[in-house]
């Protein structure tokens, strides 16, 4: 398992192509990548993250450990930046590795869901108008009642 | 004892963290004696369900007992992913 925050960028190419190679064990490899989208109406001039650091850490951490055990998966990465980013860079990562296509895509799909609303980071979009706090939405925490 | 502060509440209390001398047995008792502070205090902690806490670094809720505790940390919901 390997958890990253990091302001630096992360080469996806090279993040999946190592974290697929050496689980000769495991036939189902999932990656999901979050990318830093630009606002139709109101052009986003960049997004800040902030995060909590240490409980940041930890929190991935428990997160993953709790997917690991769950879904039995035999590997888990997640990296996620933080600082500020601009329309099009990728914000986060995640991978898991299992036996099966089905455990690999629920963990990741678990891993998001505890990562949106459960791991310490604060995003904020900076546009011409003006800096403004991202909301949580309900439709995020819904999605925890789901596991 | 520690107390931190990210995002809106930060930058409504003005301030990232600051180290206060408290008898307060629970994270309600502290906001309660916080917000008598100042009125930025009353502002930043105005709606407690627009914020989460977390104690020695891990989410908890407003009943939470401070015992033993070193650090508390105040913000809004996580947006994260």
């Amino acid at each position: 398992m390997r958890i990253s925050v990091q302001e630096a960028p992360f080469d996806l190419g090279q993040e999946s192509e190592s974290f697929a190679a050496g689980h000769r064990h495991m036939g189902a490899i999932v990656t999901f990548t979050g990318v830093v989208r630009d606002l139709p109406d109101d052009p986003l001039e960049a997004m800040e993250i902030e995060h909590y650091p240490g409980m940041t850490e930890a929190a991935l951490q428990g997160i993953a450990s709790q997917a690991q055990e769950r879904f039995s998966l035999g590997d888990v990465l997640v990296i996620h930046r933080h600082g500020r980013l601009t329309p099009g860079e990728m914000i986060m990562m995640v991978a898991t590795a299992a036996r099966h296509r089905k455990d690999a895509f629920e963990g990741a799909e678990f891993l998001m869901d505890y990562l949106k609303s459960r791991a310490p980071f604060w995003k904020r979009e900076i546009t011409a108008k003006g800096a403004d706090w991202v909301d949580a939405r309900e439709v995020d925490e819904e999605a925890l009642k789901r596991w | 004892m520690d107390i931190l502060y990210f995002a809106w509440v930060r930058e409504r209390i003005g301030l990232p963290r600051e180290e206060i001398e408290t008898q307060a047995a629970t994270v309600a008792d502290l906001v309660a004696e916080l917000k008598q502070r100042e009125e930025r205090y009353e502002m930043a902690f105005s709606d407690l369900s627009a914020l989460r806490v977390a104690v020695d670094q891990k989410l908890t809720d407003f009943d939470a007992p401070l015992t033993g505790v070193r650090e508390v940390a105040f913000f809004p919901p996580m947006t994260g992913g």
